[in-house]
């Protein structure tokens, strides 16, 4: 089915994953929501990454910088030739959000694991509370690619020009009924509602939900296109925090092969907080 | 702060500060581990348990009450180990508590366990949510006391 795909090489199949767990060249990252899961259990030889405690800048409202990367990717034996697979919980979402940082740098070998935690349990395969060390690497991370990551000026553009922005929020959020998804704590912007011009896909309807695998390729293609998201123009996608958005953008970008879509990370949680920017409800 | 918390969960909020980062999801792990699942007689009155709207995750709770005494039962997925450490927390600091003492808990107890360094603002609201939730059913029953409510 991956074969469909304009970048099938993004994305692997656990069984895969479960050949090459004892491959030094592969270097399995498990990025969840739930910042305790991996502890609970993971893929034998994984090591963890929290968005929060991991990638975030300790001080700023940003990612940690090149340097601080470098360190990171020392630390997880992950070296510049290194193939780093993600995987997580709630569809990979914030296994996206880690390969999208890793983008950012410049690794080159980066992989998203089909159907993430959720299929690896139910498929019975095994995990393990053991946390591995590898041997710290010399690793060189490239300056960031700011092809992929759009900052506010950007999407100001983007939306004065008239160009294509993606809303993957629930429709609620989207519709500025909610400020955050539906049942979770309604706090952390202003005001509701969307930038002017931004089209409403949900992030989850790339995903099939029976078995958290994203959806073929046609199916993609249509999602989208139907809302006038094609290949030949600039996107930006965005969210709450550029959490679920990381995730189209993957879809966007290695599934369906759109050279030009960036992420939105400072999403609603900066937009609603804006002063003086105009919302659409 | 602690005088005005249950003598159970003051302890587990002082174990909790005295930690380290890696020890401290240790330690919550270990309560994740260590929820309850409700007894029979959690079930006697055939009441659906009540859903805690509040939580990203769903969450349900029932309710025990003993002479005047409360337990808490939760249900909480198990891929959602963190509202598992949680409501393992609020169970075991909770236990055999009166109403009266649920209610006198501030909502910014936790502050000392020196959550903020692993959770976001974010994740630390399940924690509030679920205390908020108690304590409207504490407050409920202290006005209609029974014997078991769901």
């Amino acid at each position: 089915m991956s074969g469909e795909y304009a970048h099938p090489e993004a994305l692997v199949e656990t069984e895969w994953v479960a050949e090459h767990l004892n491959d030094p060249k592969v270097r399995l990252v498990e990025s969840n929501e739930d910042p305790l899961l991996y502890e609970t259990g993971h893929i034998p030889g994984a090591v963890k990454v929290d968005w929060f405690t991991t990638l975030q800048h300790p001080l700023r409202r940003d990612f940690i910088e090149k340097p601080q990367f470098e360190e990171l990717c020392r630390r997880l034996g992950i070296a510049n030739d290194t193939t780093v697979v993600f995987y997580g919980d709630k569809n990979n979402w914030f296994a996206c959000y880690a390969f999208w940082l890793f983008a950012y740098y410049g690794h080159e070998h980066l992989k998203i694991m089909n159907g993430g935690r959720t299929k690896w349990v139910a498929e019975g395969r095994p995990l393990t509370t053991e946390v591995p060390t590898y041997p710290p690497t010399d690793y060189k991370a490239k300056d960031p690619d700011p092809s992929i990551r759009a900052f506010r000026e950007d999407v100001f553009r983007q939306m004065e020009r008239g160009l294509p922005l993606v809303d993957v929020r629930s429709p609620q959020e989207y519709s500025g009924e909610l400020i955050h998804m539906p049942n979770y704590p309604q706090e952390g912007a202003q005001r509701g509602g969307h930038i002017p011009g931004a089209v409403n896909i949900p992030w989850a309807q790339a995903v099939n939900p029976e078995t958290s695998t994203f959806k073929p390729a046609a199916e993609l293609r249509q999602l989208y296109e139907q809302y006038g998201i094609t290949p030949d123009k600039e996107i930006i996608a965005y969210c709450r925090i550029g959490e679920r958005s990381s995730l189209t953008w993957f879809v966007l970008r290695y599934l369906l092969g759109y050279p030009h879509v960036k992420n939105y990370d400072g999403s609603w949680t900066e937009w609603g907080n804006l002063v003086n920017a105009p919302i659409e409800k | 702060m602690s005088h005005t918390l249950p003598p159970a969960l003051a302890e587990i909020v002082n174990d909790f500060g005295l930690c380290e980062r890696q020890e401290k999801i240790a330690l919550l792990v270990d309560y994740a581990n260590q929820l309850l699942p409700p007894p029979p007689e959690a079930f006697a009155d055939g009441d659906a348990p009540e859903s805690v709207p509040e939580c990203m995750t769903p969450v349900s709770l029932r309710v025990l009450q003993t002479d005047g005494r409360l337990r808490f039962y939760f249900d909480v997925p198990p891929d959602a180990p963190l509202i598992r450490g949680y409501a393992a927390i609020m169970q075991q600091g909770l236990w055999d508590a009166t109403p009266e003492e649920i209610l006198r808990i501030p909502a910014d107890f936790y502050h000392v366990m020196g959550l903020e360094e692993l959770l976001t603002p974010q994740r630390l609201n399940g924690l509030t949510a679920i205390l908020a939730h108690v304590k409207r059913i504490a407050l409920r029953l202290m006005q209609k006391p029974s014997s078991a409510e769901a």
